[in-house]
């Protein structure tokens, strides 16, 4: 809980610091432990119940760790025109990694298209979705 | 000689960072020129212009020269870029997008120094006089906007960027913010200046982590220039993943630290926005046109385009096409010419059926209505919206029925949940459409739907639920044959 009290103390006084301060315990422990809801609650003068919404409300916060690498795929209009269906499989099939949709990365006219932490990738097919794959399980 | 390797993320995700690793220290990282099927795109100055080398990988980088196969000549003679009118983007790909020099250099900070020259009010006339609408997609004038919070009293008033480019089939905020970040700060420095806040905040999603780092570093550099301090600052925020927070006060609900839930309107944001003061909130392409209207004044800008729609637009072009990218233009181009002149149709080389515009509450056209000209009133008129100016283009392989339901999937899945006529309506909808594709009393289903979707237009908060019935019943409109199984 160190790193919770050390991310508070790097946000006291911020206005509006909620979010930033759950994106950097997202970050840092890739997850928003339960456990972490009061001391937040407590720092910023909150209710638990005002901060579990928060971290319920944005997809980007996860309750429980992937506890596997995550490879976030675009299903959006523009890399669905471009056939993420036709590599989306690919993702699906492999247990060492959990694929989560995203709804675009901005990388339209590229697409198929990736994100792995903050490295993007685009124009995948088959054969370099199962290298990313790879390369993301090592 | 120097060489250009693109920073921008669309480069960087097919390769760019290795291909600057490999042409050693001192290369530029621009932004891109927006031809992103020839990224990364290396370009080498020579005494005749910019020469630049296609699809280039770590390997090509030693042996490249005139006769290399990826090279592409002259980089500014190449059609795509030779047909526009680049006021927004004139420096984008150009330019070291770090460089305060460099954008100084090219223009930069005239329309800043004019604006401080003319004072608050005659700056908010000056944009209002150039008929610049808000860019993110609703179309209201940027001048009323900021004619209203500029006469809000109050002792702190905010400045909302709203980079929260959410829509499928955008890319032209993400970049702005890689390829040319002062002129935003620029931009917004202008605006701050015109309603009287003294500060501003950047609302950039999390899926655009280059972006991020682009605009901190960029916010850092004017700061020890001095162009940003106390009397006017800019702070980046990230967001966490949710589309809905794209809609203005879902925004500012967020930066407040709260679920992005819809706020009722009114009060508008002008009269009561961010923490309950007077708040401008305008999109990264509103705030980075106001530089070139006040460097080169109202009438220079409001010249371009046709009818009520003023100026350049950057117009996005995604999806299924040839020459995907970013292509700023005067309003009035037809999409045809954008689609299949500019574009060069499909990629897959089979025949366009259907592009969408405007992002996933915009409508689908057939290439029927490929005169159709890009204006927000023509677009109105033909049920549809030029939104945020993305076309995503589809082959004749597309499911139209499908694209339907995932209009209401996507809105389902990203529905703030405050309004019943979004949050049920959207789960209400995919089921009405599996219905119907699966054969049930199609008639009644198909009455249903429109019926649905025109209590979720004039029903709901906000464009999520607002709009999601535009690309659901152009779909059943133009595409009916897809509905019947």
């Amino acid at each position: 809980m160190t790193e919770i009290e050390e991310i508070l103390r790097r946000h006291a006084g911020r206005s509006g610091a909620l979010l930033p301060i759950l994106n950097d315990i997202q970050a840092a422990l890739g997850h928003v432990p339960d456990a972490a809801v009061p001391i937040v609650a407590e720092a910023l003068n909150l209710s638990r119940a005002e901060v579990h919404g928060v971290v319920t409300f944005y997809h980007d916060l996860k309750r429980v760790p992937a506890g596997r690498p995550v490879i976030k795929l675009c299903r959006a209009e523009a890399c669905q025109a471009r056939g993420v269906a036709r590599i989306a499989p690919v993702f699906e099939g492999d247990s060492r990694i959990l694929v989560e949709t995203v709804y675009c990365l901005g990388l339209c006219a590229s697409g198929p298209s990736a994100m792995i932490g903050e490295r993007v990738f685009a124009r995948l097919d088959e054969a370099s979705a199962r290298r990313l794959i790879d390369e993301a399980a090592a | 000689m120097r060489i250009f390797v693109p920073g921008d993320a669309a480069a960087v995700a097919v390769g760019a960072d290795e291909v600057a690793a490999a042409a050693g220290e001192g290369v530029i990282r621009n932004g891109s020129r927006g031809m992103f099927e020839l990224e990364p795109l290396l370009e080498v100055e020579t005494p005749e212009g910019r020469v630049g080398y296609a699809r280039v990988t770590a390997d090509d980088v030693r042996s490249l020269g005139p006769d290399h196969p990826k090279c592409v000549g002259l980089v500014d003679e190449l059609p795509f870029l030779k047909r526009q009118t680049r006021l927004t983007f004139a420096r984008c790909g150009i330019t070291d997008p770090q460089s305060i020099d460099d954008y100084r250099g090219h223009g930069g900070f005239k329309g800043l120094e004019r604006a401080l020259a003319l004072g608050p009010a005659a700056t908010v006339e000056e944009v209002f006089d150039s008929g610049l609408r808000g860019r993110g997609g609703a179309g209201f004038p940027a001048g009323i906007k900021w004619r209203t919070a500029a006469a809000a009293p109050s002792a702190q008033k905010y400045l909302v960027c709203n980079a929260d480019e959410g829509d499928s089939g955008t890319f032209a905020d993400r970049m702005v913010m890689e390829g040319d970040p002062f002129m935003l700060i620029e931009g917004m420095a202008i605006a701050g200046f015109a309603v009287g806040a003294t500060r501003g905040y950047i609302y950039v999603r999390s899926e655009y982590p280059h972006a991020i780092r682009a605009m901190g570093q960029a916010i850092e550099t004017a700061r020890t220039h001095g162009l940003l301090g106390p009397a006017f600052d800019i702070e980046v925020r990230v967001g966490a993943g949710a589309y809905v927070c794209g809609e203005e006060t879902s925004l500012l609900e967020s930066i407040e630290g709260k679920r992005g839930e819809v706020r009722a309107k009114p009060p508008l944001p002008a009269h009561q926005g961010l923490f309950g003061q007077p708040t401008i909130i305008n999109n990264v392409l509103t705030l980075a046109a106001a530089p070139f209207i006040l460097a080169e004044g109202a009438k220079a800008y409001a010249d371009y385009g046709m009818g009520r729609s003023r100026g350049t637009m950057p117009i996005q072009l995604a999806g299924n096409i040839r020459n995907g990218g970013l292509f700023e233009t005067a309003f009035g181009i037809t999409l045809g010419e954008l689609v299949n002149d500019v574009g060069g149709g499909t990629l897959s080389g089979r025949p366009v059926r259907a592009v969408q515009v405007g992002g996933p509450l915009g409508a689908y056209f057939p290439p029927a209505m490929f005169h159709l000209p890009f204006d927000y009133e023509a677009f109105a008129a033909a049920d549809g919206l030029i939104g945020h100016a993305g076309i995503v283009v589809f082959d004749d392989t597309v499911d139209m029925a499908g694209m339907a339901r995932f209009a209401m999937h996507f809105c389902a899945a990203e529905s703030c949940g405050k309004c019943t006529p979004c949050r049920i309506g959207s789960v209400r909808g995919m089921e009405v459409i599996d219905r119907i594709v699966a054969g049930e009393d199609v008639a009644a289903n198909v009455a249903l739907i429109e019926e649905l979707c025109e209590t979720m237009k004039f029903g709901s908060l906000c464009a999520l639920g607002g709009f999601t019935p535009y690309p659901v019943l152009s779909a059943l409109r133009h595409f009916p044959e897809d509905f019947a199984s």
